[in-house]
């Protein structure tokens, strides 16, 4: 059932790429084929791979339970907190927040993955911005 | 004798103290990221490209860095197979086989040892491989025009589904999904935007390092969060001991035979598109165990059964280098992630790249050559330090993986939509490996998306509109027809030719 899902997507995906396809603007300068031609030859292939899915699908796939989707939603909810944090915080700072929210929910006790936050971020400051010199978001303390 | 002048140039670019150097650490931390179960050589060059982009290294330091780091992988991969019975990456699969019996037996040093060398001599006799191949392929590949190049680009998708999938209109669907992410972004030829919804970042089409980097590494976070959460991660298996490192010698006459006949396999299973290092590894020991496993040894803690499939993964990485340096059409994920390092470095390869730059290609292989040593040493004699890292536990492991991602691609960029897109790209690469369908043809298809719709613009060009140019020559009919032959063939015949599926799902996605 799951694959007769995703090849509906497909399908609707690939007709939603081809339709938008047709949209590209032409340009005054041309060439044959035209910046439309392959986009919607992509769109075919995808669909044509879609249907074949909805017709023959493989076994179902093993599905996490809710607590495993909840677990990496929130986990992806913190990734974009952290992405918009980064400027206003500063990258140690920040990452000290993800990097220990991250071991916590991989199993860390919570003391334990304080210190791994704060360790993981103040080594990779130091490996990749003292000692490599890459460029890391400054926040407020100029960290 | 050509090649042996370019190589001798070669090693006169390589052996700088800074290249030294560099090859050192990548293959340090190449056998590391080996031997890490979750990490890779796809994902941990992945997350190390955007780190050497930024760091402003020239190319030829740079590839000298990741390529080290790809053969440093292919040796670490054995070292958790053999002690902990889960394989470091995929490739490494078939070394758990005999590798984790004779640990239980008290052979564990043995069995690092017969398949350290085992992957030397791999990766060193297909190192020679590639020095000779490619020059030839270079010649073939001079010949071909653009409508050969589409015909080659429809050849490398084709045919990629083959092996990482078990399902041919999966891996199409990924090609596809692929293709049509590299079409966003402002066309090349006309200048007119296409897909990008009005939204100024999509100008630009979407970097393929970010979709790299989320849809290998990121999405490893993912699958190892979901394992903890419904309670199936296995948490710290208590490794073997270690015993002597240094193999008697009547074990190394035993598997000499095992080790070369594991290199020729592997070697050609590297070389072909879309089949690599797995396939590699597999066949090699598929065979050696039908013709040697007379008293049912194998199974149960045969070197032999060690030593062919390690010399096989190792070859197949080399070799695999060949279709990558010489066409630019990568045969497996890992080469994919090292083409998407060299665009990165505006570096073209192809023919082009031997005849114009002969230094980076040269210098590169005899980077490898070197590493090979350098990677000998560290497994034999200092194999007991990657032990100890093995004991790092991936609740502090894949935080790094995850932090060291973000650093990354902000340091290219210091974008947040950046990082956006590579958190959509790692959730996108969670799903579509729940659903079974291969990441290797959607890294691809971003990759060389652009490069095959110029080369059937050009073709159509030429031809005045005229679409039969596509089948206008013999050498391109002949490369239309392998690629149906290799997309069809899995269909038909798939089953014998597959290696079997992961006993852990907690192996490196690629190869």
């Amino acid at each position: 059932m799951s694959d007769r899902i995703l090849g509906g997507i497909g399908i609707l995906l690939a007709a939603f790429y081809i339709w938008q396809s047709t949209l590209i603007e032409e340009s005054f300068i041309t060439d044959p084929v035209g910046p439309k031609t392959f986009p919607i030859i992509i769109g075919i292939v995808m669909a044509l791979a879609s249907l074949v899915m909805v017709l023959k699908p493989d076994a179902e796939p093993h599905w996490p339970q809710f607590r495993s989707l909840f677990e990496i939603g929130l986990t992806v909810a913190v990734m974009v907190a952290y992405t918009y944090l980064l400027p206003l915080a500063g990258f140690v700072i920040a990452t000290i927040f993800a990097a220990g929210y991250l071991s916590w929910r991989l199993g860390a006790k919570p003391i334990e993955s304080v210190l791994a936050g704060v360790c993981i971020s103040f080594g990779i400051y130091a490996v990749f911005h003292l000692a490599l010199g890459l460029s890391l978001a400054k926040g407020p303390l100029g960290i | 004798m050509e090649t042996l002048s370019h190589l001798a140039d070669g090693f006169a670019v390589a052996f700088t103290l800074q290249n030294l150097a560099l090859a050192l650490l990548g293959c340090f931390l190449g056998t590391i990221i080996g031997a890490l179960p979750g990490l890779g050589p796809s994902n941990g060059v992945a997350i190390l490209i955007p780190v050497a982009f930024t760091l402003g290294l020239p190319a030829t330091p740079a590839l000298i860095l990741l390529t080290s780091v790809y053969y440093g992988a292919m040796y670490g991969g054995r070292i958790s197979s053999i002690l902990i019975n889960i394989p470091g990456d995929e490739p490494a699969m078939m070394t758990t086989l005999d590798g984790y019996p004779m640990a239980r037996k008290g052979q564990a040093g043995e069995a690092l040892a017969i398949s350290g060398i085992a992957s030397f001599v791999g990766s060193f006799l297909a190192t020679w491989g590639l020095a000779f191949l490619a020059p030839q392929l270079v010649n073939v590949a001079l010949l071909f025009g653009p409508a050969e190049y589409f015909a080659l680009y429809f050849l490398a998708f084709a045919t990629l589904g083959g092996v990482s999938s078990r399902n041919q209109a999966k891996a199409a669907f990924a090609a596809a999904l692929g293709l049509g992410i590299a079409m966003i972004g402002v066309d090349g030829q006309t200048g007119v935007p296409r897909l990008a919804f009005g939204n100024v970042h999509l100008y630009e089409g979407i970097d393929f390092l970010i979709a790299i980097v989320g849809l290998f590494a990121l999405s490893e976070v993912f699958v190892f969060l979901e394992e903890r959460a419904a309670g199936t991660g296995l948490d710290s298996k208590s490794a073997v001991k270690l015993g002597r490192v240094v193999p008697p010698v009547a074990m190394l006459k035993e598997t000499s035979g095992s080790m070369i006949r594991g290199t020729i396999l592997g070697f050609l299973a590297g070389v072909l598109p879309g089949a690599g290092a797995s396939l590699g590894s597999f066949m090699a020991y598929s065979m050696e165990k039908r013709l040697k496993d007379k008293n049912s040894t194998f199974g149960k803690g045969d070197p032999r059964g060690v030593a062919a499939p390690e010399a096989g993964n190792n070859a197949a990485a080399g070799g695999a280098l060949v279709p990558m340096l010489a066409l630019g059409v990568p045969g497996s994920g890992t080469t994919a992630v090292l083409l998407a390092m060299l665009l990165a470095l505006n570096v073209t390869p192809g023919p082009l790249l031997f005849t114009q730059k002969p230094d980076i290609v040269w210098g590169l292989i005899a980077a490898l050559f070197i590493g090979n040593v350098m990677l000998l040493a560290l497994n034999l004699p200092m194999v007991s330090i990657f032990v100890r890292v093995l004991m790092i536990p991936t609740r502090f492991l894949m935080p790094i993986v995850a932090m060291v991602s973000f650093v990354g691609i902000y340091g290219i960029s210091g974008s947040t939509f950046d990082l956006m897109v590579m958190i959509i790209f790692g959730v996108l690469g969670w799903i579509l490996r729940k659903y079974d369908i291969p990441l290797v043809p959607v890294i691809m298809g971003v990759l060389l998306g652009n490069a095959m719709e110029v080369n059937l613009r050009r073709a159509m060009t030429i031809s005045d509109g005229d679409w039969s140019i596509l089948v206008g020559s013999p050498l391109a009919i002949a490369l239309w027809l392998l690629g149906i032959a290799g997309f069809l063939f899995p269909i038909v015949a798939g089953r014998f030719f597959r290696p079997p599926q992961p006993i852990e799902d907690r192996v490196a996605e690629g190869d």
